[in-house]
């Protein structure tokens, strides 16, 4: 029997499902990012919540701007949002929906849940991608950002995790999306969460904040980075600090910056009393003062809501 | 359980060295250039050599992919402390293109052939920054995984893991076999020795290629460009706090 043939070309539309960070409370500020990098792909947006709580995210999620779908899994597994617990109902997920890509924000969590999910798919990720270029082209920094790479994606399912600074936040009003729940299985049991120490602070988070303090290792002490704080709250900014900071036990893991801490994408401002000092070459403001002279900063500074994200970077010179 | 712990190591360009981008774009100049073991995979090796010391384990197996020049890095892991190496050939070029995804399924037919209880990695290469590998090899293993460590407690049955995470730490418990990643505050690797040097000349590497393993190297990456960052430009000197403000101010920043 001879058929006609109807060659209608079958246009895969771009589905990208978006993994959300959140403590079933509030949404984690880089899933926003994550959902502005995937509304870039073109074509639906949905956001995968899975808790042990998700009411409240839902509700929040389903008002962000650029969400189509809010899919929900609720289980008492998802405590702690294990990778182990986490990577099949992702994987079920996809099954179901066939996501042409998948994405969360590059941070402890989407750093540590994408790349099983990607192997589970056999597919290459891409991880903390800074621009994107079209639905199979990405761009990533290697070599602590010394380089840029653009890499092209030849894989079927494109899963890649999103650099917050990268990509402004999602507007969290003016969205109206649907939400269904998708069925969860039982935990899969190989891996508990105890507990967590998350450092108490009233200052704004780092990788999110608009304006940030840094300090180094000339500060010499962890004393000392009470300048920095208290210069910070009077900008109502967040303090970072080098790798060396942290690992001379100034101030705890979470304020760290750069490479392998959180990247942040600052304006620069250097205050130090050597004119000669080194990061005067790389500031885009250098002011040559003694840091323990400047204590505060006068109010035009602290309008932190035009301010784009600005780093003081306090190096003391020995 | 075999007691025996993989520890997987990469020879990259040394941190100290400022990298520079080929004028055809394709990628960093690596010829000529110092190479060294990743710092994160020396910290995985000094984990597993500390397990191995305080008798919690029995065998260190230190493991690279790559051609022949990362001989040197699993002697280097060999004099610090490792028992044996498999060096996994691949040529120059298929090297260009091994990524996280070849790896992790190498690691993990490795991880099957040595019956390895535990695997340790560093948590990324300091040259692709992926921070990849652990966690999809764990995941073709179906084993949990522990990231990110920054403190590994090794019990009879389970891995009690404390990891740095963003707002601080946390701390889970996974069963073994496992694999962890190690971050930088797990542990101070120790410097090799020169005694320790001279006895990991005699300490056996083993061969195998990829195909062995039933592992293809085609990738489905392809890197089109390799450029530099936006210079950053020296800036501009203030006096003052006020002329600070004044400049912002012109620049649009405040």
């Amino acid at each position: 029997m001879h058929r006609a043939i109807n060659k209608t070309r079958q246009l895969r539309f771009q589905s990208t499902l978006v993994v959300a960070e959140h403590n079933n409370d509030k949404l984690t500020p880089i899933t926003l990012s994550a959902i502005t990098a995937a509304n870039k792909l073109g074509g639906e947006v949905s956001c995968l919540v899975a808790g042990t709580d998700c009411a409240k995210v839902v509700a929040e999620l389903s008002k962000v701007l650029g969400v189509n779908k809010v899919l929900v899994a609720q289980h008492d597994a998802f405590k702690g949002a294990l990778p182990e617990e986490l990577t099949p109902i992702i994987l079920a997920t996809q099954q179901q929906f066939k996501f042409t890509h998948i994405c969360a924000g590059a941070s402890a969590f989407g750093k540590n849940l994408l790349p099983r999910v990607a192997a589970k798919l056999d597919v290459a990720p891409i991880s903390d991608i800074i621009e994107i270029q079209s639905p199979d082209t990405f761009v990533r920094t290697i070599y602590a950002g010394n380089a840029l790479s653009t890499v092209k994606c030849n894989e079927s399912v494109k899963v890649f995790t999103v650099r917050g600074t990268a990509f402004e936040p999602a507007a969290s009003e003016g969205g109206s999306a649907t939400s269904e729940d998708v069925a969860s299985s039982s935990a899969v049991g190989v891996s508990e969460w105890l507990e967590q120490n998350l450092s108490k602070s009233d200052r704004p988070e780092l990788a999110g904040a608009k304006v940030v303090v840094s300090g180094g290792r000339g500060l010499k002490s962890g004393e000392n980075f009470q300048l920095l704080y208290d210069l910070a709250e009077t900008m109502n900014a967040a303090v970072g600090a080098s790798r060396a900071a942290v690992d001379a036990g100034y101030v705890p893991n979470d304020m760290q910056v750069g490479q392998t801490g959180k990247i942040v994408a600052p304006t620069i401002v250097a205050i130090n009393k050597d004119p000669e000092a080194p990061i005067f070459l790389v500031s885009d403001f250098g002011l040559v003062a003694d840091l323990f002279k400047v204590r505060s900063l006068p109010p035009p500074l602290l309008s932190a809501g035009s301010l784009s994200l600005m780093a003081l970077h306090a190096a003391l010179s020995c | 359980m075999s007691g025996r712990v993989l520890v997987g190591v990469k020879r990259v360009i040394d941190y100290a060295v400022k990298i520079r981008v080929k004028p055809d774009h394709s990628g960093v100049v690596t010829e000529g250039v110092k190479h060294s073991m990743n710092p994160f995979c020396e910290i995985a090796v000094e984990e597993a050599v500390k397990m191995k010391e305080k008798k919690l384990i029995k065998e260190v197996v230190a493991v690279s992919c790559g051609p022949q020049q990362v001989q040197e890095t699993i002697r280097t892991a060999l004099a610090m402390g490792a028992d044996r190496g498999i060096h996994v050939e691949v040529s120059a070029k298929e090297y260009e293109s091994l990524g996280p995804l070849q790896v992790s399924k190498i690691l993990a037919a490795l991880a099957k052939k040595e019956e390895a209880q535990l695997i340790i990695l560093g948590k990324q290469a300091i040259d692709g920054d992926c921070n990849q590998t652990g966690q999809m090899t764990a995941a073709l293993l179906d084993w949990p995984q522990g990231t990110f460590a920054s403190e590994v407690t090794l019990e009879a049955g389970h891995v009690k893991v404390v990891r740095e995470i963003d707002g601080g730490l946390e701390t889970i418990k996974i069963n073994t076999p496992a694999v962890l990643t190690a971050d930088l505050r797990l542990n101070t690797p120790r410097y090799a020795t020169l005694p320790n040097i001279m006895k990991a000349k005699k300490k056996k590497i083993a061969n195998v290629k990829p195909a062995d393993l039933g592992v293809e190297l085609a990738s489905k990456l392809q890197v089109l460009r390799v450029d530099e960052p936006p210079q950053r430009e020296a800036g501009v000197k203030v006096e003052s706090v006020d002329d600070l403000v004044g400049k912002l101010k012109e620049a649009g920043r405040i």
